[in-house]
């Protein structure tokens, strides 16, 4: 990328942010002003970007969800309903913030800050562009993992301190939802690390725009399952049963009103963007467009990434109806947790194939990249064919009994006590 | 240990660590001295980075502000005492004594000790280096403790398992009549 390194060079911020921290120091500033001065201005723009995109997605999100629901969707705040999300916004500062007297308060209090700043914190690793990135840890991808565990302890203190059994249950939900999929995560982040062999978020791009390949078609299996770990992660339909209106009123946050519901919900729209920014990064090639980044600026192509994949999120929440509990763990353990043990094999087994051998990345890829394709559908089909779901059904059975975990018997077929 | 970020941070980590661990035995409150305990383990983990070893901090906030921090809530959760106040204790005084000798012994030792201060300088990138002497130099150790592990979680399941089995089946079957 040629880059002329003035301040005015807007393919790439750094550019900008370098030579401010020159002018401090020529200033006669001490060495540490530069830094504070630079970070605070980047804190500042991610954190001014994501109210922005939030605001702004609240609307696309109900206005894409009406249509995809055959319904208007908001259309009264300003033209087209444009201002629904700043109606919203407003709405929530202004809402009295109820406190009921049985809470714990200083959990009550403390729970949404708990919630909120993981989600925010997860944006420093995230590359926006080459250099435009906050912390470029060299554990950039355990990073994200290990922010994400805190949301455990953040989402119990609040169903805790509630004193409310839904909202209780609703976090116990929660919680055994992210230990499921949290190893599915881990797993599958794994994968991509094995082949790229760093954990630099930095590296990860760069190692795909070097070999002109996109993760996700290296490796499906751990994009799809990433996805979908990454889905009850951030507690987003169809994996929202720990909110499900129609059993626990509202999950873990039934207690909680005006600003600090604001908090949940904004922390959700935040974990589920940074989501989607480390899917852009680690399978979709990140601020890289085969070239084009010479020309248009990286932290655009990015951002436009991840408005694409944040429609995925939004596009599964109006078409997937949400799943029961159990279907939910026996999919974590039963199913993907299998796919991603023998995914880790076959990976480790290629990468080390490929590094004993030294042979050319542009011909030992592609080869790579329809083995795993292969291997993903097939294993897919096979391992639900050997639990039981690929069978077809027996059309006008009624269901009787659900009784094992992500099976429903139908009188008359086979199965236990039938 | 120079330069003043670092200094600023070592105190602001070490009081937090500090801090909230007396706090975990003070508060009677035992999911505050869980919380509480998850602060503890996030300065620890500040502490690791500090020292410049990521991976090792990383790790710590994955393993013990995420996983370990859970098993104790689940835990307390389940005892009959999880509830708001647990005030009344008749260990409070041989409590204390006895973590003020451990902390007076610790102390007396770590600033006792002639520390054996290395001149080399530190790993720039960790994971590569603890990766690569867990999967070449010490692979039987890594290995051994994996197979306990699995062993350990075996064993648990057949624990539960070994009571609840029938009465699973029993229940099924009252349902389906």
């Amino acid at each position: 990328m040629p880059i002329l390194a003035k301040w005015y060079d807007f393919r790439d911020l750094g550019n900008a942010i370098g030579a401010l921290q020159d002018q401090i120091l020529d200033w006669g500033a001490p060495d540490w002003v530069p830094y504070v001065v630079s970070g605070i201005i980047a804190v500042v723009g991610i954190l001014l970007w994501l109210l922005v995109s939030q605001i702004v997605f609240i609307w696309i999100e109900r206005r894409v969800i009406g249509l995809m629901h055959n319904r208007i969707g908001p259309n009264r705040v300003g033209p087209m309903g444009l201002l629904q999300g700043v109606a919203d916004a407003i709405k929530l500062l202004l809402k009295e913030a109820i406190t009921a007297r049985a809470t714990d308060k200083i959990l009550f209090w403390a729970a949404p800050i708990a919630i909120f700043i993981p989600a925010m914190v997860v944006f420093a690793v995230i590359p926006f562009g080459e250099g435009m990135v906050l912390s470029d840890l060299n554990v950039g991808v355990l990073f994200f993992l290990a922010i994400g565990s805190i949301n455990t302890i953040a989402v119990f203190a609040a169903g805790w301190a509630s004193n409310n059994k839904y909202a209780l249950i609703g976090a116990m939900r929660q919680i055994g939802m992210l230990i499921s999929y949290e190893l599915v995560q881990v797993f599958a982040l794994l994968s991509v690390v094995i082949l790229v062999g760093s954990m630099r978020m930095g590296d990860i791009v760069a190692w795909q725009s070097g070999n002109d390949v996109w993760m996700f078609a290296i490796q499906p299996l751990a994009f799809v399952a990433f996805i979908i770990a990454g889905l009850v992660e951030v507690n987003r339909s169809p994996a929202d049963l720990s909110e499900a209106e129609s059993e626990l009123t509202a999950g873990y946050h039934t207690e909680y009103s005006g600003i600090k519901f604001g908090f949940f919900y904004a922390a959700e729209y935040f974990a589920t963007f940074a989501l989607s920014g480390v899917i852009v990064t680690l399978f979709m090639g990140g601020w890289t467009l085969w070239g084009a980044e010479e020309w248009v600026p990286g932290f655009l192509i990015f951002v436009t990434k991840l408005y694409a994949v944040f429609f995925l999120f939004i596009w599964a929440r109006g078409t997937l109806p949400r799943l029961r509990t159990d279907q939910l763990m026996s999919f974590s353990w039963k199913f993907l947790l299998e796919l991603m043990f023998v995914q880790i094999l076959v990976i480790g087994l290629e990468t080390l194939i490929w590094r004993e051998q030294a042979y050319d990345a542009s011909t030992v890829l592609p080869i790579f990249g329809v083995i795993n394709w292969v291997l993903a559908i097939g294993l897919v089909v096979l391992w639900a064919r050997m639990l039981g779901h690929g069978t077809p059904r027996t059309a006008g059975k009624r269901a009787t009994l659900t009784q094992e975990i992500g099976k429903i018997y139908y009188e008359g077929a086979a199965g236990p006590g039938a | 240990m120079d330069d003043t970020g670092t200094v600023v941070a070592f105190w602001a980590m070490a009081i937090m660590t500090v801090g909230s661990a007396l706090m975990v035995g003070a508060v009677r409150n035992l999911i505050h001295a869980v919380i509480f305990l998850v602060l503890s383990f996030l300065g620890v983990a500040g502490l690791y980075i500090t020292l410049s070893a990521d991976f090792v901090g990383v790790v710590q906030i994955l393993i013990y502000s995420g996983a370990i921090s859970i098993l104790v809530i689940f835990a307390i959760v389940l005892t009959p005492r999880a509830g708001r106040d647990n005030s009344e204790t008749s260990m409070l005084v041989p409590g204390v004594v006895i973590a003020g000798l451990v902390a007076t012994m610790l102390s007396y030792a770590a600033i006792e000790t002639d520390w054996n201060i290395s001149s080399r300088e530190g790993f720039e990138e960790t994971a590569q280096a603890i990766g690569e002497a867990l999967l070449d130099k010490y692979i039987l150790p890594f290995e051994v403790a994996g197979a306990l592990m699995l062993v350990a979680m075996l064993g648990a399941i057949i624990i539960v398992r070994a009571e609840g089995a029938e009465s699973e089946t029993v229940e099924v079957e009252e349902v389906e009549e």
